[in-house]
């Protein structure tokens, strides 16, 4: 049984009320934080954890806070990231449900540690519901002294505010959550300048993910040295996984970094094997943008090496015969799922998502789903796989914001790994007309891809 | 209240004195416009429009959108590219219930279509249309964030998740009985979940 930092108290009746919260020792960060430290500190001991942010991108959250600007007299900002879109993931919308004081202190300590007297929470406008539960949190927080004018008479105030969404994917990357919060179109700004020095209204700004700021509770609460002994090298402490697809026992789990893949795939504890007694395809790690990676990959890597959940072990091998760990958004297919099939369904997410400022992703995500979906109804042939690599290709680091990559890597990756299964549509053009083949039966028998592709 | 024949808003200033907002949803309003630094108030313009949506029966038509740039004090272009930039905001007008099912990747591989197949021939439309009673649209929409309890659809502030056909039946019913309109704003949803 792993060690948990987050969840640890998820399973007590009433953990969303702030007496029950409060009795297990929610608020103690505050406290401490405030009453005994100072902001440099706090920064310092998030710098110590190693704590990399969790949204997806795995930067370092100690350095992007010893990035901010603080010229004298222009306010800064924390904006938490909670537009949680990723397909795969709904690790922060469980957070925030269950245990939403977590995020409330993570972002009080957080606030404090960077001088913000004003924050915000980003939320996803499909969360509504869970904007409701923030607000109810947030007025317990505000009516017990935690926020609002001299907490615990410091002399330091903050306000806090849950800001809903209009639902869009791209508000996930930061500027473009900026561009959200300030009422305009999500569309991501070119960098630099960084958020750290000119974010929310021109002022500096850090964003942060959900987990994130969650994970600063424990790091101020215990240390940062404590939290960094927790898993593997560069990947420490812990991660909430959304674990989803064909798996016998879907959820979120909260693992510590460095777990073996296999064990969180197959042991009860987590995922708890394949579902229906069928034999595994593949796994997307980290969400819908990072690499698929085929069957025999999934648990070992090329070299032979078990693959541990972390950030470092899952990208091993790089894109040839890796993936990334992502926002841990981890999708188990079964050995009946159409990896043509799903790799249009991304395709088509990705484009219906772009917002359209660059001409390699708003052009370029159209054009792959277009010539995805012509392959998946059988009505393709072998020079549209070849044109599918090479549409991607031209994505790929020519977009203003990450977006053009995660449409990219997914589709470079199926046909990388699963070449066998698009050149099957192309051969057997009959056998996919069923507009749900491969739903209830294997359209071909399950083929490891070559270890060295 | 149909869709202004031209175009995206109005200059008719009669069709604009048509609509008002309540008293409760402008108290509101003018609560989010307070969060925001001075000369920053456009910042309110996502979480009104949501509001502004439930206000005109669940669609921001261009009368709708007209008073949102009247009390934010800005363009009515600036509203119009916003409502029609995010997915949540109804350009057209809706069914009372608004059934967005999921299509992405983890829904669609534990039987989403299906879900979808099965709406569609009990209520007789396709995906993008509306049943002649006004009661239900139906959509498909992309990643919820509900992928461990896959397949799901959201109806309003409603997440219904893990989907059989049963529960669609039980979920149809419910709502035709009820017959109210379902926001994203309703307040309601947090104690019953």
């Amino acid at each position: 049984m792993g060690r948990k930092l987050l969840l640890t108290h998820e399973n007590v009746p009433g953990i969303q009320t702030y007496e029950v919260y409060r009795s297990k020792g929610g608020y103690a960060s505050v406290e401490k934080a405030i009453k005994t430290m100072t902001p440099e500190a706090i920064v310092e001991e998030v710098k110590t954890s190693g704590l990399r942010g969790r949204g997806g991108a795995g930067f370092p959250t100690g350095m992007k806070w010893s990035f901010l600007a603080k010229p004298e007299g222009v306010p800064r900002y924390l904006v938490c990231n909670a537009d949680e879109s990723e397909p795969g993931t709904f690790k922060d919308r469980y957070l925030m449900e269950h245990i939403p004081h977590l995020l409330i202190e993570g972002m009080i300590t957080s606030s404090f540690a960077l001088g913000a007297n004003t924050s915000f929470i980003y939320i996803r406008g499909e969360y509504f519901y869970v904007s409701r539960i923030l607000e109810n949190a947030i007025a317990e927080a505000y009516a017990n002294g935690w926020l609002g004018k001299n907490i615990l008479g410091s002399g330091y105030d903050l306000d806090l505010y849950v800001q809903v969404g209009g639902g869009a994917y791209i508000c996930g990357e930061e500027t473009a959550l900026l561009e959200s919060l300030e009422g305009k179109r999500g569309n991501p700004r070119i960098k630099p300048p960084f958020p750290a020095i000119a974010g929310l209204y021109g002022c500096p700004t850090v964003v942060n993910n959900v987990e994130t700021i969650a994970a600063v509770v424990p790091i101020v609460n215990d240390g940062g040295e404590a939290y960094s002994k927790i898993g593997v090298g560069r990947s420490t402490g812990t991660k909430l996984i959304s674990a989803s697809g064909n798996i016998n026992k879907p959820g979120v789990y909260e693992i510590e970094l460095g777990l073996p893949v296999e064990e969180f795939i197959f042991s009860d504890e987590y995922c708890g094997g394949i579902a229906n007694g069928k034999r595994m395809k593949a796994c997307v790690p980290g969400g819908s943008s990072v690499p698929i990676l085929p069957d025999n990959l999934v648990c070992k890597t090329a070299a032979g090496e078990p693959r541990l959940m972390t950030y470092e072990s899952l990208s091993d091998g790089g894109f040839a015969t890796g993936s990334m760990l992502g926002s841990g958004g981890f999708i188990v297919y079964d050995e009946n799922q159409c990896i043509v099939r799903n790799t249009w369904n991304f395709s088509r997410f990705y484009h219906h998502e772009s917002c359209g400022q660059c001409s390699p992703c708003r052009e370029g995500t159209g054009w792959m789903e277009k010539v995805l979906h012509r392959l998946e109804k059988g009505l393709g042939n072998m020079d549209d796989i070849d044109l599918l690599v090479d549409v991607a290709r031209r994505i790929e680091g020519n977009t203003i914001c990450p977006l053009g990559d995660a449409a990219a890597w997914p589709v470079a990756a199926a046909v990388r790994h699963f070449r066998h299964e698009f050149e099957y549509h192309v051969n057997f053009p009959d056998k996919v007309k069923d507009p749900k083949h491969g739903q209830r039966e294997p359209i071909m028998p399950v083929a490891p891809a070559p270890v060295n592709a | 209240m149909s869709a202004h024949p031209t175009g995206t808003h109005s200059f008719d200033p009669a069709l604009r004195s048509q609509l008002k907002f309540s008293e409760d949803a402008m108290a509101t309003i003018q609560k989010i416009i307070s969060r925001y630094p001075e000369g920053k108030s456009k910042s309110a313009l996502l979480p009104i429009l949501h509001i502004a949506q439930a206000e005109n029966e669940g669609w921001l038509s261009p009368e709708a959108m007209d008073l949102v740039a009247q009390i934010l004090g800005i363009q009515a272009i600036e509203v119009f590219e916003v409502a029609s930039f995010y997915s949540m905001y109804n350009l057209q007008p809706v069914g009372k219930c608004h059934l967005e099912v999921c299509r992405t990747s983890s829904c669609w591989s534990r039987g989403a279509e299906d879900i979808v197949d099965y709406i569609s021939k009990k209520l007789n439309i396709k995906v993008g249309e509306t049943t002649p009673d006004g009661m239900f649209t139906l959509k498909t929409v992309e990643c919820l964030g509900s992928c461990g309890s896959a397949p799901m659809l959201q109806c309003g502030a409603e997440y219904h998740e893990n989907l059989t056909e049963a529960k669609v039946d039980a979920l149809l019913d419910r709502f035709r009985s009820e017959n109210k309109r379902h926001n994203y704003t309703d307040l309601d949803y947090k104690n019953s979940k």
